[in-house]
């Protein structure tokens, strides 16, 4: 656990960076401090490992006072992730993941042993051991930077803005593959990120600061999109925030109809009640909607070329956002309802998901 | 300076400017041969650095040659290009020509590197749109890359003709005349004792001339990039 | 008077392969013992120039402190090194009961360590400063102290500059340490100053030859060492890793490679 205690910052000339901040982190969970730039957040990272002092208050790891702790110490307990990764550019990946081992004296084939197995587990393939940092891509490097502030198996890891110098679909693989890799772990993480979306995606809680350092709230994501305590934390948190919040609730057990389907590679059916009909493959995994107004030559079967797969599937017991948004992309307007094991379940119209939407708890508005 | 003056025979170091005052037009010549010596060369080395150093840009595989050669070139200590250059070309041995040509090579390995990472440091992306709006190749030397590339190469040019000054004064000892001559007057008159004014003078006069030339280079890139003011300011 | 190239050269060979220009004579000193005496100066002042460049570089760069100590060395290049060298001889040499050696050897040593120093200090002092801010960021925070980031990154990092500003301080010691045979002190320079004397033009010629061979061998082998010394990391010379992997195109795969596994 983390615990910032009235902690304030003021830089020399003046400005004050963090100010008066209460703030827990609790072990186990992921806090992700978010907000406009130059709101203090990096600020507030830094002052956890003392890569930056406070000017007044305290700031506590579980029970310590960190500022009684020598700073090579407390920084050697815990895990630190800056954006660009940082990586050494004269070590080997692999020697770059052993660093903080090789500080604390670990024998050297096992520090490079463990970190083997944690380019692994970061999702890096093991001829990458022996390269150097300027041969990985931003985001191999990204994970080099993870599995090396993972390696002493610090309690506590800090990251500041780690997926936000990557493309978004690197960034959108790295947060997946985060969010799993800390469902092993169960580290005390604390990240910093300036984009919304990603807090709102990875965080068990979310700090949202506003400039001048001062604390705006602290919320689960769900709460933070439905309930934003003030203007400027609804100004932050956007314009979708009703449909986003709608990601943290469940839909609970859909109640679907059945859907006629066609087997992928059967004979194209002629005449249909319906202008569209589900195909779906062997293991009624569905594929893709058939348009039954397009004319097709005679004998044909249901081949890829003719399915529209525009469509996202909501699996059951999914959030009622994923409901939504499979009969709104769905272009028969019916949503594909799947099971864990991805095969059809039925499918759901947007108007009953909407009745689903109008029969939870009313919410105060803002 | 009266009072200095009516000390003449003073061998103080001070006395330097009183040194310079009776001598004067002695002086004068040596620094007037000292400051041809060690701009020409150069300007010399500029012109035929840029072709060079164009071809190296444009054409990948003369850089590494070119590099090595130069870098060879640039190795050798001055006063062995000295005494080097008259065989070599099939000069005299003492040919009034085999320092200004041995600084001119100097120049050249220097300034080679340095245009070509002048160069370098010209965006592709201008260099695309320069292309894209129809410039030909040699057009686009002279109008987009080179004006771009001077900062780099005014950077390089400070270190030449500074570094010139100083090597000039080397040809001093092997017979030339300029302000290396004072230092060979000053030594051979120090027997037995010290006499420092035409050593400070040689000294002074070739830092002068250094700080001068310098500040000429630093101006001229001023004016030849009025844009990168605009930015600064 | 005038001298043909082709015979001057043919001279130069001659005076060079001559085997009783290489060992000591009655009357004169060979290229052997001139050799060493320059390789002696040379060695002497960088030494000393890095003792004194390489901990300051380290340090300025390190703490950002006393940065103007870099732009006085750097101002020191604008001297004259001939007119440096005769007015410390001037002064010193005197105190040693006239022209005995080491009359001229100390200001010689002292001139040689001023123009070391600079290139060497700049160097180090710039390639300190320019460690990527955030891998410097990242070794204090994953907890190494003041001294392991010096020594164990920023060090490292820094050694290709450091490398070329030692190369550069040591041709110019070794053309410097040519010209101080000017003064009546042994090394390379004497054949040339002295075959000039006696108007003996292959004896001078063969002097440059020397000195520049001498100058060219010296890049050579820190050029060799540098390379063995500084990671291949920075470098970017990865040819070893060739082998390892499978296709060496794979270094600049994309993200998808990865992705997958
Ligand atoms: N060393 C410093 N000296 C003075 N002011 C500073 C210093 N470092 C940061 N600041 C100021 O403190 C405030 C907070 O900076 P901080 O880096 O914590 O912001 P941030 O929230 O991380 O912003 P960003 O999203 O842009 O990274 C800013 O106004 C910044 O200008
Ligand atoms: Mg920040």
């Amino acid at each position: 656990m983390i615990r910032f205690d009235s902690v304030t910052k003021r830089y020399p000339d003046g400005t004050v960076a963090v100010d008066d901040l209460e703030l827990v982190a609790a072990s186990g969970q992921i806090t992700v401090l978010v907000g406009p730039s130059g709101c203090g957040k990096t600020t507030s990272l830094r002052m956890v490992n003392r890569m930056i002092e406070p000017t007044s208050g305290t700031i506590w790891l579980d029970d310590e006072d960190t500022a009684s702790m020598a700073t090579h110490e407390l920084r050697r307990r815990i895990g630190y992730v800056i954006q660009h990764a940082g990586l050494f550019p004269h070590k080997t990946i692999v020697d770059n993941v052993a660093t903080v081992p090789f500080l604390l004296g670990t024998d050297k084939k096992r520090a490079r042993s463990t970190a083997m197995e944690l380019l692994e587990r970061v999702g890096l393939p093991a001829h990458f051991a022996k390269r150097y940092p300027a041969q990985l891509s931003g985001g191999q490097q990204q994970r080099v930077g993870v599995a090396r502030a993972l390696a002493a198996d610090p309690p506590v890891m800090l990251m500041d803005e780690p997926f936000s110098a990557v493309d978004p679909v690197v960034r959108e693989q790295l947060q997946d593959e985060f969010l799993r890799l800390q469902q092993d772990l169960g580290k005390t993480i604390v990240f910093v990120t300036h984009d919304i979306d990603e807090a709102v995606k990875l965080g068990d809680q979310v700090a949202v600061l506003r400039v001048g350092g001062h604390l705006a709230q602290v919320a689960t994501p769900a709460e933070l999109l439905s309930r934003p305590v003030d203007a400027f934390v609804a100004g932050f948190v956007g314009r979708d925030r009703g449909y986003r919040a709608l990601g943290f609730a469940t839909a609970g057990t859909l109640s679907t109809r059945s859907e006629p389907t066609v087997a992928t590679g059967a004979p194209l059916p002629t005449g249909s009640d319906d202008d569209w009909l589900l195909a779906v493959d062997g293991a009624r995994a569905p594929q893709g909607w058939l348009d039954m107004r397009a004319s097709a030559p005679a004998g044909a079967t249901v081949t890829d070329g003719l399915l529209h797969r525009g469509g996202t599937l909501v699996t059951q017991g999914g959030s009622l956002r994923a409901a939504l948004d499979a009969c709104l992309s769905s272009p028969s307007g019916r949503g594909v309802v799947v099971d864990e094991g991805g095969a059809l379940v039925g499918t759901i119209t947007a108007a009953e998901v909407l009745e689903l939407i109008e029969a939870r708890e009313p919410e105060p508005r803002t | 300076m009266t009072v200095l003056a009516a000390d003449g025979a003073s061998s103080s170091p001070l006395h330097f400017v009183e040194y310079f005052l009776d001598h004067r037009s002695e002086d004068l010549g040596l620094l007037w041969s000292h400051t041809w010596l060690s701009v020409v060369p150069v300007i010399v080395g500029l012109l035929i650095a840029l072709p060079l150093g164009w071809v190296a840009r444009r054409h990948r595989w003369t850089y590494p040659p070119i590099m090595s050669i130069t870098g060879v070139l640039y190795t050798i200590p001055s006063i062995a290009l000295f005494v080097l250059v008259p065989p070599i070309l099939g000069l005299d041995t003492l040919d009034p020509l085999q320092v200004p040509i041995a600084l001119t090579v100097y120049s050249v390995a220097l300034l080679v590197r340095v245009v070509a990472d002048g160069l370098a440091s010209v965006p592709d992306e201008t260099v695309q749109a320069a292309t894209a709006l129809g410039f030909r190749p040699l057009e686009r030397f002279f109008k987009v890359e080179l004006p771009i590339a001077v900062p780099v190469i005014a950077a390089g040019l400070r270190v030449a003709v500074v570094s010139n000054v100083s090597i000039v004064a080397v040809a001093g000892t092997i017979g030339l005349s300029n302000l290396g001559q004072l230092f060979t007057q000053g030594f051979q008159l120090s027997t037995p004792d010290a006499y420092y004014p035409p050593i400070v003078l040689g000294i002074v006069l070739c830092v002068l001339l250094a700080v001068v030339l310098d500040s000429l280079v630093v101006l001229l890139n001023r004016l030849l990039t009025p844009w990168r003011r605009a930015v600064a300011t | 008077m005038a001298t043909g190239g082709g015979d001057v050269i043919g001279d130069v060979v001659t005076w060079l392969t001559d085997p009783s220009h290489w060992t000591d004579t009655r009357f004169d000193t060979g290229i052997i013992t001139q050799l060493l005496a320059h390789v002696r100066f040379c060695a002497m002042a960088l030494l000393i120039a890095l003792a004194i460049a390489l901990p300051l570089g380290l340090f300025i760069g390190h703490t950002d402190r006393g940065r103007w100590l870099v732009a006085a060395a750097n101002a020191l290049r604008a001297l004259p090194t001939v007119g440096v060298l005769v007015l410390l001889t001037v002064i010193i040499s005197p105190q040693f009961q006239g022209r005995t050696d080491t009359g001229f050897l100390i200001p010689t040593v002292i001139v040689l360590v001023l123009l070391a120093v600079p290139p060497i200090l700049a160097n180090t002092f710039a390639g300190v400063q320019n460690v990527d801010p955030g891998v410097r960021d990242a070794a204090s925070g994953m907890g190494m102290t003041g001294s392991q980031v010096l020594f164990r990154v920023e060090l490292p990092i820094s050694l290709p500059l450091i490398f070329s500003g030692v190369r550069s301080a040591a041709l110019q010691l070794i053309a410097t340490a040519t010209v101080a045979s000017y003064l009546p002190l042994g090394g390379l320079g004497r054949f040339i100053y002295d075959g000039l004397a006696q108007q003996d033009y292959p004896q001078m010629i063969g002097g440059g030859v020397l000195v520049a061979a001498l100058a060219l061998l010296t890049d050579l082998v820190l050029a060799t060492v540098q390379r063995y010394v500084v990671s291949r990391g920075i470098t970017g010379r990865y040819a070893n890793e060739r082998t390892a992997v499978p296709d060496s195109r794979l270094a600049v795969l994309p993200e998808a490679e990865v992705a997958r596994g």
